[in-house]
């Protein structure tokens, strides 16, 4: 009997689910008789985004805080940025500062959304005003935003006050780049080096910012960022001591 | 158990990197290795039709007396060589590393151009540290 007991209930569950197909197929059918209404439903649905799958400028910013982009589909993208560059720019010199205006614009919406992300995020949120607060900032915080990993150095020249120097052992964006002999010069981190001037810019400290291949022996790729600060900087922190 | 030679054959038939490692095979001259490749394309696209039933790959290992090649085709058509001593068991999983680094270190470099011959340092330098001197 133990057997029989559940199986009644089977057929009033298939019973019901029976009754209500019935129940909507007369609506279905209906439906598709008067074919102006269902496809004006329809087409209302689909143009609306629906509460599963809100507009892109409508999703929380913050819920892409930790998502990451897939380093092979960012590698394709920055070797067909550097050939699409190539095919449009005479000389070396002229490439660099192509990649670094792509970079600029990078750098300008990646600080905007970092600032955005730390006033939403701590209850003080702070503005760096002194250069070395913001160097350091960009030496960690803008690498992490931006490579998911703190540079590996950051110095001050001995000889030139003005120029501060980011260096990255192994960048991101030139993992997989060999760069000619013949270009032996080109440093595809230019890039780097506008999202850097960028942020320097937003925050008030204008300055020039350019990359140079450093290789050591146990890092082919080491790359340095070279930061020449304009005067007017050096000025108002001379004032701010 | 040696890698004696490993190539990169285009979806053309051109040869587009040929590299030698351990010593063990005589050196052909260059133009000798591009008719070998060129004839080994061949080869390949005709045996990929000679199955009785159904369609099948190419020709996959090609053994000597001394020598076998292992060759892996790639579903964009490029083919991966890889001449090693007739016992050795690593030839499959080493073809498939050649394989990821030439995704990364060559079709990931914007300095290549597809189907020309491969000149990248990182190539060479990750191949050489895949395969060494050809020693296993």
């Amino acid at each position: 009997m133990a057997y029989t007991q559940p199986h009644p209930r089977l057929s009033v569950v298939s019973n019901s689910s029976h009754s209500s197909v019935d129940h909507l197929s007369p609506t279905t059918t209906s439906r598709f008789s008067l074919p102006s209404v269902p496809s004006l439903h329809s087409s209302i649905t689909t143009t609306k985004p629906g509460p599963n799958r809100p507009n892109i400028y409508d999703r929380p910013l913050n819920k892409t805080r930790s998502a990451e982009v897939s380093a092979s589909a960012f590698a394709f993208l920055f070797s067909e940025v550097v050939q699409y560059t190539q095919k449009r720019v005479s000389g070396i010199n002229d490439l660099e500062r192509q990649l670094n205006t792509l970079g600029y614009r990078l750098g300008t919406r990646a600080l905007e959304l970092m600032v955005w992300r730390a006033e939403g995020s701590s209850k003080a949120p702070k503005r760096e005003l002194k250069l070395l607060s913001v160097l350091m900032m960009v030496h960690t915080q803008v690498w992490k935003a931006v490579f998911g990993k703190g540079a590996d150095a950051l110095e001050r020249s001995v000889e030139n006050p003005d120029e501060y120097m980011i260096i990255d052992n192994d960048p991101l964006i030139e993992r997989h780049i060999s760069v000619p002999r013949d270009m032996s010069q080109l440093s595809c981190s230019s890039f780097t080096a506008g999202i850097v001037e960028a942020v320097l810019d937003g925050l008030s400290f204008p300055a020039r910012v350019t990359s140079h291949n450093t290789p050591t022996v146990q890092y082919p790729n080491r790359t340095t960022i070279l930061i020449k600060l304009e005067k007017s900087v050096l000025e108002r922190e001379e004032l701010l001591k | 158990m040696a890698i004696f030679s490993l190539w990169v054959i285009n979806k053309a038939g051109g040869l587009v990197y040929q590299r030698s490692f351990a010593d063990g095979l005589a050196a052909l001259t260059s133009n000798e290795y591009l008719v070998l490749a060129g004839t080994l394309h061949g080869i390949h696209a005709i045996t990929s039709r000679l199955s009785p039933i159904g369609s099948s790959s190419g020709v996959q290992v090609i053994e000597g007396e001394t020598f076998k090649m292992n060759i892996l085709l790639t579903v964009t058509g490029t083919k991966f060589v890889l001449i090693t001593s007739i016992k050795d068991p690593t030839a499959d999983s080493v073809l498939q590393k050649v394989y990821d680094i030439y995704a990364d270190a060559v079709m990931k470099n914007p300095f290549h151009t597809p189907e020309m011959p491969i000149r990248s340092e990182g190539f060479d330098s990750r191949i050489g540290t895949l395969i060494g001197t050809g020693q296993t």
